[in-house]
């Protein structure tokens, strides 16, 4: 039997199964006791462990039940959060994500499991989460938020979680908050370190209190090229969901004008002291000059995802092909220099390929020291070609090191597309990541 | 050390250590000197500490911190502090976290 019929039988029987699934849960609901305190039968037993914390009671569980969060972004923060927003009995819960399942996401967003790998995020998290609990209501968003559709979404819940992956879509999210006057609970993390806090909390500062103006996009990096460790997003992710419950049950401790760090390398958790509401802030201070939401791609200069655009740095006849460096170069002398990450080299890379990291190029100290190897064993090869993931590091890379050997008549030149169009155009079996 | 010489940690967080050496923390004695402000420091550490000339713009940007980075003394908001104004007062500690947008 091939891999694709079995793929169309699983998908036929999870189907069937969803069907039958939605059939029993609505049987279960027609025959629920309810109490005289508000929760039924189930919803006592199902919380019973955290209704018998003197801090929630019943009147905490029936605030939980009645509130509503919207979670933007199904990745590495927002999974986790759903569990436990879900698993505490938050009455209904929004979902957005434009994007399908990789499997790529899997180490971290555990919402996903392998069968769910080309699936709409948004549905099959939301799907996850009524699995989990199914006296909640959640609703999935499949759609890129913006400029056009925050306001009407954003507005429909109490509390909002930032768990998104970009600059621009942060400040299109924080305006939307303080437009429809919504608490703010924000996460990010990055390889091991974790950060999170509270916007737009009762007369605390937004985002653009702190952040007036948007990073340089050359200065941010996302989880594809940098890397995240799963428990350190899933920590914040968790913490998120623990200020929401905060929030709802009005208890303290809530990270308004503060800034908790998590470094997950030395183990050490950081709480930080932030400035106040800035009164001259453009959208949450007293002469505020942004009412309406703005173009945030064109503010901060960059995409509102975590997806990298394809450069084009280079002339034409400074790159070549994959497919021309396949068939007329690699069996001539020359120099071939792969500036991915040495983690990432290890991984996979081409024959004979020597390593110098993007991020270590611009050392003088290496350039001199890939002089020294040109002179010592490439002495004749006139050649250097630069490969990397995609294509783009590599075009950096090109120029940079077109401004070192200026004197010399090496061509250097990039490899289109990176080792990704390698294993799409030449060889298969290459590993992508 | 003579006595107005300044020791203060410096540490760096959420990836501004790249440009540092890639140390997150640093014991530092700056040189006698009546008084020391906070935004002294900064182009202090851009020119005898900053590693990659090429790309100091990456930590200062017009004479101040580029955007993105947050300054904290002591854990606190440098805005809370008077900014760059702030006087260094031996011990102090120095923290630049570059903000993640990853999750």
């Amino acid at each position: 039997m091939n891999e694709k019929i079995l793929l169309a039988e699983i998908a036929e029987l999870k189907k069937r199964l969803r069907e039958k699934e939605a059939a029993l849960i609505a049987l279960r609901q027609e025959t629920q006791i309810l109490q005289e305190n508000g929760l039924t039968n189930t919803e006592i037993a199902r919380y019973s462990r955290q209704v018998i914390l003197p801090s929630i009671g019943v009147t905490g569980q029936i605030k939980i039940k009645h509130a509503s969060v919207l979670i933007v972004g199904a990745g590495g923060l927002g999974c986790p959060s759903g569990l436990y927003l879900a698993g505490a009995g938050v009455g209904r819960i929004g979902i957005i994500d434009y994007d399908d399942v990789e499997i790529t996401n899997l180490h971290r967003q555990v919402l996903f499991t392998s069968s769910d790998i080309g699936r709409p995020k948004a549905c099959a998290a939301a799907e996850h989460l009524n699995r989990l609990n199914d006296s909640i209501q959640v609703v999935p968003y499949k759609v890129q938020l913006d400029s056009s559709n925050a306001l009407n979404i954003v507005k429909d819940y109490d509390i909002v979680l930032d768990a998104t992956d970009n600059v621009a879509t942060r400040y299109l999210l924080n305006d939307a908050c303080v437009l429809a006057g919504k608490p703010l609970v924000s996460g990010s993390a990055l390889q091991f370190e974790g950060q999170l806090t509270v916007y737009n909390f009762r007369g605390g500062p937004c985002f653009r209190c702190i952040y007036p103006d948007p990073p340089p996009p050359e200065t941010v990096n996302n989880c594809g090229d940098s890397g995240v460790i799963g428990a350190v997003v899933g920590t914040i992710g968790v913490l998120q969901a623990l200020q929401v419950i905060n929030i709802i049950l009005d208890l303290p401790g809530i990270m308004s004008q503060r800034l908790l760090l998590f470094n997950g390398i030395n183990m050490k958790f950081r709480d930080l002291t932030l400035r106040a509401q800035n009164k001259k802030c453009a959208v949450c201070g007293p002469n505020s000059t942004i009412h309406h939401l703005i173009d945030y791609e064109q503010f901060c200069g960059s995409k509102a995802n975590d997806k990298n655009p394809n450069l084009k740095v280079l002339e034409q006849h400074e790159r070549i092909s994959v497919v021309d460096y396949n068939e007329k170069i690699s069996s001539m002398p020359h120099l071939l220099i792969d500036v991915r990450s040495a983690q990432e080299f290890e991984l996979c890379h081409l024959e004979h390929s020597l390593n110098i990291p993007f991020k270590t190029l611009s050392n003088n100290k290496n350039l001199e020291k890939l002089q020294k190897e040109i002179n010592e064993n490439h002495h004749e090869t006139k050649n250097i070609y630069v490969i990397c993931r995609r294509g783009n590091d590599s075009q950096k890379a090109v120029k940079i090191m077109k401004n070192f050997f200026t004197n010399s008549d090496i061509q250097i030149r990039d490899i289109i597309g990176g080792i990704h169009a390698w294993t799409y155009n030449i060889d298969t079996s290459f590993p992508i990541y | 050390m003579n006595q107005t010489d300044l020791p203060i940690v410096i540490e760096f967080g959420g990836g501004a250590e790249y440009l540092f050496d890639n140390k997150t923390k640093h014991n530092i004695v700056l040189p006698a000197k009546p008084q020391w402000t906070l935004g002294e420091l900064i182009l202090w550490m851009r020119d005898n500490m900053l590693q990659d000339k090429e790309r100091e713009d990456l930590f200062v940007q017009d004479e101040t911190i580029r955007p993105g980075i947050l300054v904290l003394v002591n854990e606190t908001d440098w805005e809370l502090l008077d900014e760059g104004n702030y006087k260094l007062q031996p011990n102090d500690n120095v923290l630049f976290i570059s903000t993640l947008h990853g999750g």
